[in-house]
């Protein structure tokens, strides 16, 4: 990002609040990487309001200086939607978690992306309630057990990204706690979209779900276990890179490079702007052991988003109105003198 | 031909009364507007079904329009009909108890036939002589079906158009009724039907000649003049229901604040016409988000106010309950927000086009935790631009959400209101950071009002964390800290009452040495203040003590109730103001209470009243 001159660091985005999630907490380090984002994004902290719901995750706003809301389960998203479109030219940024955001808040999440309102939302997906201590949330795994599924949840969790793609998002992004390079470059993509921008963060919960996510995140086998998704880039991972993604029919489908005469040129080429999300929403879907976990941004196409329309609407209206005033509306009514 | 007798009228009451599809709406509001325009008082109450159309003639169907003129002060829709125009037997039925002894009933006669009086349930052909009205009133029966149908024969309209247009023709036998000119009813319609040429020429035709179908009949009914009414302050006035009152209260109060209008909101009806009325006015930078829930719609217009708009949002009673929870974070976060509910029957979904004031104790105190909010609320539908004023002034200068109660009867029900020019309406002065303020934090508050000083997003140096927790009484910083956190409770309820020393003091009308004094609240003072001057007329002693500031109560309430021997609280639920009152003002009160979904009628408070006194 050669244009962007570096005004800030890291530490101008940070509260003098300590933070007080428990340690070994996915949420610290998804953290450090917003903030070292947002340095680089160069939004000054006073132009940004950070909004969340409830939940660990939501703890966040108190941790990044600027100004921040902390308001109620599952709210976040309407809240954010308030403050965008009461002032466009605010950088707003959404935190929620799995609970707050797929169960309580399902609702303002659906139609807050539907929308396309320009917030970018973090949503910290641990698979489980940590702050109420440990019940199953709408993603965690079918046949878990939990304090409230003693005997494994009977529950279909949701995929964040399908419910994303389902709303019409017009971005979605995926992030590993622990993978930093491109947890940063995915949400300076998200700070840089126009409209609702869904990253999905794949955290660890020390406490009720240690694990959740092991599978990716085991340093010695993560980068054959993820494909780390870029616009324009060849669908190529693994620890030798030496992995890659073909088309199948309509399926995809893992190849090694260098085995049945597979090159480079065969591998699928990442489009992250097309407006057809099918594929896009087959990449979101991709589960081991089968397939690598997409990371980075997956779906990245321009619309116009609702706060904009709202704006330009009112100029539109606005421009050709003769009511300029509150004296011009009651001028403007009928009306007879008594 | 004109009639011979012409009988001069104080004031009258005219209901139009037919099946939801039949324009009695449309008909009543032109008809009030002209008759406003003419120099009379005017009030109105529509009364409507829930049923968008239910079945053609069934009782379900009947929808009314009340008007209420006059040549002196009138303070209500009236209760009973001078005239009463029933479009089918079914607005007969469901009007029969409302009609006085010798007033009017015009009928359309081509709907009285057996299958119209079958459906409307009527058992024998006669339906005057069932219902025990026919030696009562004086009947005019017109055909106006057929009437209208060769009014417009020639013209190029299908038969439903026809049919629409048979209202026009009622509209006009009820102008040469009252001697009044159609000019302006057809200026009225120029209006509305500018952009359909065919309906207004249809519309007019009907208009006139059911002007001079009564005008050539020699009908056996004088006709009523009512003169020009010389009570009210001269100037200009329009008239204007509850609903678009109170939205222009708030655009007012935006304006004069200097900040941007915003409205967060969910459909529900009676308060939909809120969000409809400012959703026009984007001239004026008004933004209005018609939200998913109820809930987003509060949400949405908090995340405006964060922002530092004018945030507000507007619903009924189950939307109210919807939105407890984000009214809890306003009082919390302590930013301003204005919550609109134009109360309905309840509970649950309960009567939803009726009126009802049963939302007063959900509205104080349908919160978690000790949470004090403004409650006020407004009285007539003009008043209602004064109160959503008031609501944005105080909310913006006290840092606060403020719940204006309205209802169904003046949120839809129209009077006269003198326009005001924004010079004349009071400051309104946010209780910004000012920018020589330093080491403001989110609690940083004036020590006198106990408000806290309020930094938006984009100001530099003010950064700060809101939130629904508990926050630290100097820093500002989350604190589950025992004694603060009694002390935050008791700041938040300091600030709320602080509140009654800006508001004005309670007024007693009506005789200066009463024995008996009438309380009562919001929609009601009409009804009350009509008995209230007709007993003083007969020589009783009674008084009104009308509040519109509930909480915090006026700070001269208990002086006032202490005053008087005998005190009845009047309402239009089982007596929850006089609870409130209980509580907040120790003593014996009387209710006089009512729950049917309608006003209160003048004649029962007064008999009421009278047996009080006795």
């Amino acid at each position: 990002m050669e244009t962007t001159t570096l005004q800030y660091t890291a530490k101008d985005f940070k509260s003098d609040q300590y933070v007080r999630w428990c340690p070994g907490c996915g949420d610290y380090a998804v953290l450090n990487t917003l903030q070292k984002a947002m340095a680089e994004i160069g939004v000054a902290p006073h132009q940004m309001a950070v909004i969340s719901g409830i939940g660990c995750s939501s703890r966040l706003p108190y941790y990044t200086s600027g100004y921040g809301f902390h308001t109620i389960h599952g709210r976040g998203a309407a809240v954010a939607t308030g403050v965008k479109v009461a002032n466009p030219k605010l950088a707003v940024w959404q935190i929620t978690g799995d609970g707050d955001c797929l169960a309580i808040g399902g609702n303002h999440f659906i139609h807050s992306v539907r929308r396309n309102v320009d917030i970018n939302v973090l949503l910290f997906n641990n698979q489980i309630y940590g702050l109420t201590k440990g019940q199953y949330s709408p993603t965690t795994k079918k046949g878990y057990v939990t304090k409230s599924s003693p005997y494994g949840t009977v529950e279909r969790p949701f995929r964040p990204a399908e419910l994303t793609f389902g709303s019409r998002g017009t971005f979605f992004g995926r992030i590993l706690d622990v993978d930093l390079k491109s947890s940063q470059m995915t949400m300076i993509a998200a700070a840089r979209h126009q409209g609702t921008s869904v990253v999905e963060c794949l955290v660890n919960c020390v406490i009720f779900n240690d694990g959740a996510h092991s599978w990716l995140s085991e340093k010695e086998t993560r980068y054959d276990r993820v494909v780390i998704l870029e616009h324009g880039k060849p669908m190529i991972f693994g620890k030798n890179s030496d992995k890659g993604l073909v088309l199948d029919g309509f399926n995809l489908k893992v190849v090694t490079l260098g085995e049945n005469g597979i090159t480079e040129a065969d591998i699928l080429v990442h489009d992250a702007h097309c407006d057809d999300a099918t594929l896009q929403l087959k990449l979101a879907m991709m589960e081991g052991p089968e397939f690598p976990v997409a990371l980075g941004v997956i779906r990245d196409v321009a619309a116009e988003s609702y706060d904009e329309a709202v704006e330009n609407q009112i100029a539109e209206v606005q421009a050709k109105s003769k009511i300029k005033s509150f004296d011009d509306l009651v001028n403007s009514c009928e009306q007879w003198d008594m | 031909m004109s009639n011979l007798k012409k009988t001069e009228l104080e004031n009258v009451v005219v209901r139009f009364s037919g099946d939801s599809g039949d324009g009695m709406q449309l008909t009543g509001t032109l008809f009030s507007n002209l008759s406003a325009i003419l120099g009379n008082e005017i009030s109105t109450f529509p009364d409507f079904p829930s049923e968008i159309r239910a079945p053609q003639g069934t009782l379900g169907g009947v929808s009314g329009f009340q008007v209420h003129l006059g040549a002196s002060k009138i303070y209500t829709p009236g209760d009973d009909a001078d005239v009463l125009v029933a479009m089918n037997p079914a607005a007969l039925k469901v009007n029969a108890n409302g009609i006085k002894r010798g007033g009017v009933l015009i009928i359309d006669e081509d709907s009285f036939q057996k299958s119209d009086l079958d459906k409307a349930g009527f058992k024998t052909e006669n339906p005057f002589e069932e219902i025990g009205i026919s030696d009562t009133i004086q009947l005019i029966p017109a055909p106006l079906t057929t009437l209208t149908q060769s009014s417009l024969e020639g013209y190029n309209l299908d038969n439903k158009s026809v049919l629409r247009s048979k209202n026009m023709f009622a509209l006009g036998l009820i102008c040469w009724l009252f001697n009044r000119p159609i000019d302006q009813a057809i200026h009225f319609l120029q209006n509305k039907f500018s952009k359909k040429p065919s309906i207004l020429e249809a519309n007019i035709k009907v208009l006139t000649d059911g002007y001079n179908y009564g005008n050539n009949l020699h009908l056996s009914v004088s006709t009523y003049t009512i003169e020009k009414s010389h009570e009210l302050p001269k100037g200009r006035y329009t008239s204007i229901n509850g609903n678009k009152a109170a939205s222009w209260g708030l655009i007012a109060a935006a304006e004069k604040a200097g900040l941007e209008l915003f409205l967060g909101s969910y459909p529900i009806t009676p308060a939909s016409d809120i969000m409809h009325e400012l959703a026009v006015h984007k001239s004026l930078g008004v933004k209005v988000v018609q939200a998913e829930d109820e809930i987003a719609g509060i949400t949405i217009a908090l995340g405006a106010s964060f922002a530092g708009a004018l945030a507000a949002t507007s619903t009924s009673g189950p939307g109210l309950a919807l939105k407890s929870e984000a009214i809890g974070l306003a009082v919390m976060a302590e930013l301003p927000i204005v919550v609109i509910d134009v109360m309905r029957g309840g509970p649950s979904t309960g009567l939803p086009t009726k009126t009802e004031q049963t939302d007063l104790l959900q509205a104080l105190y349908g919160r978690n935790g000790e949470s004090p909010a403004v409650v006020m609320a407004a009285s007539t539908p003009a008043d209602c631009f004064h109160y959503a004023y008031m609501a944005s002034k105080i909310a913006l200068e006290h840092m606060t959400p403020v719940i204006l109660l309205t209802d169904a009867f003046i949120g839809n029900g129209t009077s006269l209101w003198k326009l005001p020019k924004l010079a004349q309406l009071p400051d309104i002065k946010p209780n910004f950071v000012q920018p020589d303020m330093v080491d403001v934090k989110v609690t940083t508050r004036n020590e006198i009002t106990k408000a806290r000083y309020w930094s938006i997003p984009g100001m530099e140096g003010f950064g700060h964390r809101n939130g629904g927790l508990e926050k630290d009484y100097i820093t500002g910083a989350i604190s589950s800290d025992p004694l603060n956190h009694e002390k935050m409770v008791a700041t938040r309820q300091e600030k709320i009452d602080y509140i009654s020393h800006i508001i004005p003091e309670l007024q007693v009308e009506g005789d200066p040495d009463a024995e008996m004094l009438v309380i009562s609240w919001g929609s009601t003072h009409g009804h009350l203040m009509t008995a209230v001057s007709s007993l003083n007329k007969q020589g009783h002693k009674v008084a009104l003590a009308h509040f519109s500031y509930i909480n915090p109560l006026p700070k001269n309430t208990a002086e006032v109730i202490k005053r008087y021997k005998k005190v009845v609280v009047c309402e239009l639920n089982s007596g929850q103001f006089a609870t409130y009152l209980r509580s907040k003002v120790p003593g014996e009160y009387l209710q006089y209470n009512k729950v049917q979904g309608q006003p209160f009628t003048v004649a029962e408070l007064e008999e009421d009243f009278k047996e009080l006194l006795k």
